[in-house]
């Protein structure tokens, strides 16, 4: 049998729609710094886990995705999620490419309605 | 141009407040997402590849200045800078935060816009040809009969949950720059034998992955019956149309599937019935308080030629380019329509920066124009501009970094958003245009080609309009790999038709070369005057097909 394609865990951030990866039982807006799960089974246990983010209304559209090894590094393995991770191709003055600066959960300002 | 009165204000803050209450309870968890999600698309928000995504009506593509300035204000404060301009003549930004939606929602409204039915499944903003009260030979101003359909279908209680998406266009000329037969809805402007004005009703047109040209339905349908017409479709409709299966829920089905005759007598019946009650006739005073918003400009009375104008002709080869595509004869002497293109080389079709917005209001400030369009070719016009003034006008667009002379060339591409942006895209269109733009930057090489209409869509869902394209292109998703197909003599125009698949598809670095290839194959094969979709017509697709796939056979054996 062949060996399993690794995956990760994205969602969106509900506030913003930020573009959020699995971390160690929590998220980061970096792609690199995403949890890579070799064991399929490791990978739902956190897309389960994520359910829980979802509940709370912190993010939404939870999904896993696969990605590959490569001498640069972890790269996903769809174009949609390639440029998930970095922002529009035509227009790298935006997105995660652009440095405008992830925010991370906790930099999230106190909700002004 | 049209001006909210007291119920249309009221109207449109109320949804704002409505929808910021909406957004509290979402974060606050009050509401699930799928309980949110289809109060969010009602407000035209949509959750897309990287973000949130914004989609703003602008009715029958007309914008007066403040509006434009408002748009700008809005990219600069709530988003990245940029607004992008859609085939339905809305705009979209593509990176506002939920928690400011309810705020830009009352930016909107402050300059009488917003964002209500621009998605969902009910009747969305109503398109006109953007030359709309310029252009010669128009019968009337099509934008009067796009506003009441628009005030009738705004919240109508009946068509709020329709089958599937419903959208309606207006033209009035001859010439179809409206793209009316691929609509749900088409309505074309005629006058009958007896010298009165009516409408001729298309019904069934539309892409996707089923793609239709609409059927005559009504012949000629009075101006006082058209909202009752509108309303037996729109009920046969209501009542018919599928539900149990999305790709099959659009008018387009119905019609074709009961086919002109038998469609037009179901319409009929609910025509009847509507006429009895005596309601929906459109009171004459009411038509003509509408019309009063959409009168011209007084228009000066100028001499056909203008001295300045001829000079900068001569004098100044980018202004001459410019001149010769994108004007267009206006209907009053020492007039011109000027078509603003999306379009710059190797740029983001429809994309236009916070501060080409301004720029643009400017520039009506300082010519005195009262409105400015937004084109479903993804294009902007200004649709009175005295000729004298045009040299001065061409170099303020200059400056903007607006002043490309492409207009129905080659490099007028439409173009979707793609995977660059979208959720339901399958692969990239955006960077395959601009590859496309610049291929074929030379502007001599242009000219020679003529009129080409390429059009390009990321899916099957065919906002790019690929199917009416003179050359469509598709992209697909083919194991992950993105893949381009490419389709010949499609037309969005008064002669609309069906591109025909030309066959397998192309890697996305092959696309370019291909496309390429196509339109080496109209040069060898066209007649003098002809252009590419005649030749196409004329020649049908063998001749394109073995020249296109030729070299690529050679390399595979």
């Amino acid at each position: 049998m062949a060996a399993p394609v690794p995956q990760m865990l994205t969602a969106n951030r509900l506030i913003d729609g930020e573009v959020l990866y699995w971390h160690d039982g929590n998220w980061v807006s970096d792609f690199a710094r995403g949890d890579v799960f070799d064991d399929p089974k490791a990978a739902e246990a956190a897309l389960e886990a994520a359910k829980a983010f979802m509940r709370d209304n912190i993010v939404v559209a939870a999904y896993l995705f696969d990605v590959r090894r490569t001498a640069n590094g972890v790269e996903p393995v769809k174009e949609r999620e390639i440029i998930r991770a970095a922002g529009p191709s035509n227009r790298t003055d935006t997105g995660k490419q652009a440095g405008l600066g992830p925010q991370e959960p906790k930099d999230i300002p106190p909700i002004q309605l | 141009m049209y001006r909210y009165d007291e119920f249309d204000a009221k109207m449109v803050r109320e949804r704002a407040e409505q929808f910021r209450y909406q957004v509290e309870r979402r974060i606050k968890g009050e509401l699930t997402e799928d309980e949110f999600k289809p109060l969010r698309l009602k407000n035209g928000l949509y959750l897309q590849l990287h973000s949130y995504m914004l989609r703003i009506a602008v009715p029958y593509g007309t914008l007066a200045q403040r509006q434009m300035r408002q748009l700008a204000f809005i990219a600069r404060k709530y988003d990245r800078g940029y607004g992008h301009f859609t085939t339905r003549t809305n705009m979209q930004f593509h990176w506002p935060r939920l928690k400011d939606v309810p705020d830009i929602l009352h930016h909107l409204a402050d300059v009488e816009m917003h964002c209500i039915q621009t998605s969902g499944n009910c009747v969305r903003n109503v398109t006109a040809d953007h030359f709309a009260g310029a252009i010669a030979g128009e019968l009337e101003d099509p934008r009067p009969i796009s506003e009441i359909i628009r005030q009738y279908s705004s919240f109508h209680p009946e068509f709020n949950y329709l089958p599937r998406k419903f959208k309606i266009a207006v033209s009035a000329t001859k010439e179809d720059r409206a793209a009316v037969k691929w609509h749900d809805i088409g309505i074309e402007i005629i006058k009958n034998d007896a010298g009165e004005i009516g409408y001729r009703v298309f019904v069934g047109g539309g892409m996707g992955r089923t793609p239709y040209v609409a059927l005559e339905i009504g012949h000629f349908v009075s101006k006082t019956d058209i909202l009752a017409y509108i309303e037996a479709i729109l009920r046969v409709y209501n009542e018919y149309g599928r539900r149990d299966n999305i790709h099959k829920a659009r008018v387009k089905i119905l019609v074709h599937q009961l086919g002109a005759d038998e469609f037009r007598r179901q319409v009929e019946v609910e025509f009847a019935e509507i006429k009895k009650t005596g309601t929906l006739q459109l009171p004459p005073e009411e038509l003509k308080r509408i019309e009063a918003y959409f009168a011209p400009p007084a228009f000066e009375d100028l001499p056909d030629e203008s001295p300045e104008f001829d000079a900068a002709v001569k004098a100044d080869k980018d202004f001459a380019n410019w001149a010769k595509t994108n004007l267009t004869p206006h209907r009053a002497r020492g007039y011109a329509i000027a078509t603003i293109s999306l379009k710059n080389i190797g740029m983001t079709t429809g994309d236009i920066s916070a501060d080409q917005m301004d720029g643009v209001a400017q520039i009506m400030d300082d010519f005195g124009f009262t409105e400015v369009r937004v084109s479903h070719e993804q294009n902007l016009v200004f649709p009175h501009v005295r000729k004298k003034d045009l040299p001065a006008v061409f170099a303020r667009l200059k400056a903007l970094d607006l002043a490309t002379a492409n207009a129905g060339l080659i490099t007028d591409i439409i173009c979707c958003p793609g995977l660059d942006y979208c959720d339901l895209a399958n692969a990239r269109s955006i960077p395959i245009s601009m590859a496309i733009q610049k291929r074929f930057a030379d502007l001599e090489r242009q000219h020679d080609l003529g009129e080409i209409k390429i059009k390009m869509s990321g899916c099957i869902n065919a906002c790019g309009h690929h199917h009416a394209g003179h050359i469509g292109i598709l992209g697909v998703d083919k194991k992950g790999v993105e893949f381009y197909q490419i389709q010949l003599g499609g037309s969005g125009a008064e002669d609309a038709s069906v591109g025909e698949i030309m066959g397998p598809g192309f890697g996305k670095d092959e696309i370019v070369d291909a496309i390429e290839r196509v339109v080496d194959a109209y040069v060898k094969l066209r007649e003098p005057g002809e252009r590419l979709l005649d030749t196409y017509r004329r020649v049908g697709m063998t001749p394109f097909k073995n020249m296109v796939y030729r070299e690529q056979m050679h390399a595979a054996y």
